[in-house]
């Protein structure tokens, strides 16, 4: 049990895969406008991340070294279709707001990066938790990320106004640009509190 | 004979100028004061009040930012009070002082210290403030009437707005004002920026002083009287045409206070060329073809951002190397006749 701990500090902290490993930029960027994209996105790409890694972790012994790539595409490509057609059915709203970046997920490096360096190597049990300790990493890294953009950007936490009234949001910040400085900041501030943690 | 007990052996430089950092900007200040003064004539004592807040939270930043980062204090080399003009310069009279305050914020520490202080900075520091001020628009818009009384403090609200001349040239129409009073800077627009003659007195000042060359705003003025005679919009004629674009806008304060920034532009005199006539181009392009009126303050961020491009393919090269170099050439040319 000791491996889960350590494998959910260095998801979310040590090893988180956008403040460290600096993965999965392009929907980091893009959907972090508002916490609700930023959750939504955050929770789809965990599931694929688990599923994912599990078939992966499963079929490790199978897969021939040299077409590995494509036959991991191919598993996630399966699992994004799935959810992208669920968030579709449930969801309908946040599906239209995240849009193209759902079918996205299948090129997220997070997803790719952690079939090639665990579930590849590691039997089934922890790249489970491999997949829902990164995915959570990914989600916290979001959450922020989206409560900063959001908050500043418009004034408002999850849809609720919380700025005051006389508040004149700097939309700068849910524009692309705001995107990058925030995410600099945030890295910046991270790294800051990892290096006083070791 | 040689008295060997007078020689020194030191290292290089060996020969100093009594030029500093301070008495730079402090020129800079002074060539800027022409403009400050005209401001204050066409639209009343708030410029002058924004200008001096704006330098003051500048320099409240850099201070600021020593403390907090322990670093030595740098407020001393003014280079902050010339940010602060400048970003005054680029607002609108209108802007809430708020704004300023976090134009300043934003210029000093997140463009200027956050890559090192005075000589790092990749961008120039007011302009990149201006540029994250477009996060509201409506107030980086809104353009004053010329004369109008304005609070001096408070945000004004309800003012009487008019078209700038660079609204006007967007349109395809002529200016309503005309040439002189557009040279003389009784239109409307930024604080700093409206009028050419003001700005250019400063300009003459600065070369004077030797705090500038004309490579760069010659450069920049040259393109972009170049293609706007060549290229006149809805049938106009060409030389008021090119004369309207000149003298509107952020053009004049751009090519010779902002483009001009050591840190910013490029080492060699075939670089700032280069620099000028790439900032000449992105402008009209901006002016012609983009969705704002005024494209001086981004095609000047776009060319900083080239620079270290620019500096790459400038390199001078070794002057004995040159020689021998041509001395190759002279040697085949003779051997073919």
């Amino acid at each position: 049990m000791k491996g889960i701990g350590k494998q959910f500090k260095e998801g979310i902290l040590t090893q988180n895969p956008v403040f460290v490993q600096f993965l999965g930029m392009c929907s980091t960027l893009a959907v972090t406008i508002s916490i609700q994209n930023a959750l939504g996105m955050g929770l789809a790409a965990t599931a694929v991340l688990i599923c994912s890694n599990i078939v992966i972790s499963l079929l490790r012994k199978v897969i021939p070294a040299k077409v590995r790539i494509a036959s991991y595409i191919v598993i996630v490509a399966g699992f994004v279709t799935a959810i992208d057609l669920l968030m579709q059915a449930y969801f309908p709203d946040l599906s239209e707001s995240l849009g193209v970046f759902i079918p996205l997920i299948v090129v997220n490096c997070i997803i790719l990066a952690r079939a090639e360096a665990y579930a590849s190597k590691n039997a089934v049990f922890p790249s489970a938790v491999d997949g829902l300790t990164m995915g959570l990493g990914f989600t916290c890294a979001l959450l922020v990320m989206s409560a900063v953009r959001e908050l500043l950007g418009a004034g408002t936490l999850a849809g609720v106004q919380v700025m005051p009234d006389g508040y004149q949001p700097a939309m700068l910040l849910i524009l692309p640009a705001g995107g990058f400085l925030t995410l600099g900041f945030l890295v910046a501030i991270f790294q800051k509190i990892i290096r006083k943690g070791e | 004979m040689l008295d060997l007990s007078k020689v020194q052996v030191s290292s290089s430089p060996h020969i100093r100028s009594d030029e500093t950092t301070k008495q730079i900007m402090l020129d800079v200040v002074i060539a800027l004061m022409p403009a400050l003064a005209v401001s204050i004539f066409v639209f009343g004592w708030r410029s002058l009040i924004i200008t001096l807040f704006s330098v003051c939270s500048c320099i409240f930043f850099e201070w600021l930012y020593g403390i907090l980062a322990k670093r030595p204090n740098t407020t001393g080399d003014m280079s902050c009070m010339v940010t602060g003009v400048l970003l005054a310069f680029n607002l609108p009279v209108t802007a809430p002082l708020w704004m300023v305050f976090v134009g300043a914020g934003f210029a000093i520490i997140v463009v200027k210290m956050l890559f090192g202080g005075i000589g790092k900075n990749f961008m120039n520091p007011a302009l990149a403030a201006r540029a994250f001020l477009f996060s509201w628009p409506v107030i980086m818009t809104t353009w004053v009437k010329t004369r109008t009384e304005l609070p001096l403090f408070t945000t004004p609200v309800d003012v009487v707005t008019s078209a700038t001349p660079l609204s006007y040239l967007k349109n395809g129409v002529l200016p309503d004002a005309s040439l002189l009073d557009m040279a003389l800077g009784m239109v409307s627009g930024c604080l700093g920026e409206t009028s050419a003659l003001a700005l250019l007195a400063g300009g003459l000042y600065l070369l004077y002083r030797r705090v500038i060359t004309l490579h760069i705003p010659l450069s920049y003025l040259g393109t972009v009287a170049v293609l706007t005679y060549l290229f006149p919009r809805g049938g106009l004629p060409a030389g008021s045409f090119m004369l309207a674009h000149l003298l509107s806008g952020g053009l004049m304060l751009g090519a010779i206070f902002m483009a001009t920034d050591y840190t910013t532009s490029p080492l060699t005199k075939k670089g700032q060329v280069i620099f000028g006539i790439g900032c000449g181009l992105l402008t009209v392009f901006i002016r012609y073809f983009g969705s704002y009126a005024e494209g001086v303050s981004y095609s000047i961020l776009i060319m900083n951002a080239f620079v270290p491009l620019i500096e790459r393919f400038t390199v001078p090269k070794n002057p004995a190397e040159k020689r021998k170099l041509s001395f190759k050439k002279a040697k085949e040319a003779g051997k073919s006749e």
